[in-house]
């Protein structure tokens, strides 16, 4: 298995003073899927604004498929990693929606009719094939979001970032997203994700870092890390909503989706383990 | 009071109506939630009720928009500013640009409506204390994460004190600490005379602080009520308002004859509590 990510003893230091990443080290292996989560300010956008390039440690290092991240352009990078802003408004500057998509393609080197053809697909993954002619500030938040999100499909890059990419989607929108991150991972592709939406974590994700100021606290897969209570509570976070049902009930089963949780409802939750 | 009626409205240059022949009305001095999918028409609600549309926006706007009797066209969008509060969906661009740390931030609002400095440090320093900033005072605004952004951008419209106060999904970039910290500041607030209106894709938290929940869909408000009401309201699908996590697995065992029939589906936690916690059968 080959390593997508790693990090050893990352720095970051802004130069306003304030030090958001404060000594964190992991590797992800290619195909993994990885959320971060974590309260606010505890450096989870910080960390993976280096995997790009856009951030240069202050000190340590980050390899990017075996190779120093540090003294590669953000261009050089682009084509190995996807990054999805917090912010569309920092992301989408074009004219129309399908020029936007087609910008990072065309970047890669890409023919015209290449970009254009995979930012056609990429829309239509988003649901957005209807919007293709549309000036992207007439969109919605919600919308723009998944514009800038085509965007970083149509590059098909090998690794994916996106930070937040659940918030201000409405139920199918959230629905949209996970179905996106399943068929990245399906596809082989490495998905990082920093979230605070512990069910959208907890159902699609194979691995949760945990983080709190400027520290990876807790890491692992989420039945596991969801077990640490005080590492949640250093990270301002809690379990997903069925887990601490679960608890409330006394069940020993610790379930993460609504059917894992019927499962266990259906025979004695009492005594099953694992959630299974 | 809040009292909108038939009240319909397109963007300049658009040839579709984002709303046609809305009514909504939310009592003094308490939460009203509003839900609907994306693209239904929030944000834009969210403006007219703060004035915004027409004054800033322009546009076709029909219908009445009253707010404690009067009307807000009638009104200059200065004194607009003064009635409603407009916390706007995207934090990032709520942040003047025009001061170099958040307390000059927080300021801004209260410099441009010529309050006295010293009322100006006292409302900065309540406000920044209530919401838990008080120790980002001194940073650059833009060097904050995005929830903290959020919250300051909440804290710029609460120094204000408008009598009425509009938040467009004010939590979207907090963690689950910061959001029960703003809902549980909402209901203070609201406990002080204000009156709250917010649109949310929370289920959860709506449930435990609105006191009521109007669902747009189709360009218009389409049902309203005791929260409790709206989000057990087997239409939530169809209107894409989802439905809360208990709701969907007590619907799911339900599918598969399994849990009490007698009982309703489960909205929140100690529902789903009572719900499943007489076994399966």
């Amino acid at each position: 298995m080959s390593i997508a990510i790693e990090v050893a003893d990352l720095h970051h230091r802004y130069l306003g003073g304030v030090e958001a990443v404060r000594g964190v080290s992991l590797r992800v292996a290619s195909g993994e899927r990885v959320a971060i989560i974590g309260g606010n300010g505890a450096g989870k956008t910080t960390l993976v604004r280096h995997l790009n390039g856009i951030l240069q440690p202050s000190s340590g290092t980050v390899l990017v498929g075996g190779t120093p991240a540090h003294g590669r352009s953000i261009a050089q990078l682009a084509a190995q990693v996807g990054y999805v802003f917090q912010n569309p408004d920092e992301q989408l500057f074009a004219g129309t929606v399908a020029a936007d998509v087609a910008f990072g393609p065309r970047n890669l080197g890409c023919s015209p009719e290449e970009a254009a053809a995979r930012a056609a697909s990429a829309l239509a993954a988003v649901g957005l094939q209807d919007q293709a002619g549309a000036h992207p500030h007439q969109l919605s938040l919600a919308e723009r979001k998944l514009v800038a999100l085509a965007g970083v499909l149509a590059m098909r890059t090998p690794i994916v970032v996106l930070d937040e990419p659940t918030t201000g989607q409405d139920a199918r929108g959230v629905e949209l997203v996970a179905g996106i991150v399943d068929a990245l991972a399906d596809d082989g592709r490495t998905v990082v994700a920093i979230t605070h939406d512990m069910d959208f974590c907890a159902e699609h994700f194979d691995r949760v870092l945990v983080m709190a100021e400027g520290l990876v606290v807790a890491d692992g897969d989420p039945r596991e890390v969801f077990e640490h209570p005080d590492a949640l509570a250093r990270a301002a976070v809690e379990p997903p909503q069925l887990l601490r049902l679960a608890e409330r009930l006394g069940w020993d089963a610790r379930p993460l989706t609504p059917a894992e949780f019927v499962h266990a409802y259906a025979h004695d939750p009492r005594t099953l383990g694992d959630g299974s | 009071m809040i009292e909108l009626a038939d009240v319909c409205y397109a963007y300049p240059g658009a040839e579709r109506f984002v709303l046609e022949h809305a009514d909504l009305r939310v009592e003094p001095g308490t939460i009203a939630g509003v839900v609907g999918a994306s693209g239904a028409g929030k944000t834009t609600l969210a403006k007219i009720l703060s004035g915004f549309i027409p004054h800033v926006d322009g546009g076709e706007l029909s219908g009445s928009v009253v707010i404690a009797g009067r009307d807000l066209a009638g009104l200059s969008l200065s004194a607009c500013v003064r009635q409603v509060g407009l916390v706007i969906q995207n934090p990032f661009n709520q942040i003047s640009g025009a001061r170099y740390t958040v307390r000059g931030e927080l300021a801004f609002g209260l410099e441009n409506l010529g309050t006295a400095r010293e009322e100006m440090a006292d409302r900065v320093t309540q406000v920044a204390d209530l919401l838990g900033i008080t120790q980002l005072l001194d940073r650059s605004p833009y060097e904050l994460s995005g929830g903290q952004q959020q919250l300051v951008a909440i804290a710029s419209m609460l120094v204000l004190r408008p009598p009425v106060l509009v938040l467009d999904e004010p939590t979207s970039q907090l963690d689950p600490a910061g959001t029960r910290m703003v809902f549980g500041v909402l209901s203070q607030l609201r406990e002080s005379g204000c009156t709250i209106v917010i649109f949310e894709h929370k289920l959860e938290l709506l449930h435990a602080h609105a006191d009521r929940l109007h669902v747009l869909a189709g360009q218009r408000i389409v049902a309203s009520g005791q929260p409790g009401e709206v989000l057990a309201d087997p239409r939530t699908d169809e209107w894409g308002v989802g439905a809360t996590r208990y709701t969907r697995t007590g619907r799911l065992a339900r599918d598969r004859g399994l849990g009490p029939v007698a009982v309703p589906l489960p909205v929140s936690f100690d529902e789903a509590v009572g719900f499943f916690g007489g076994g399966p059968r």
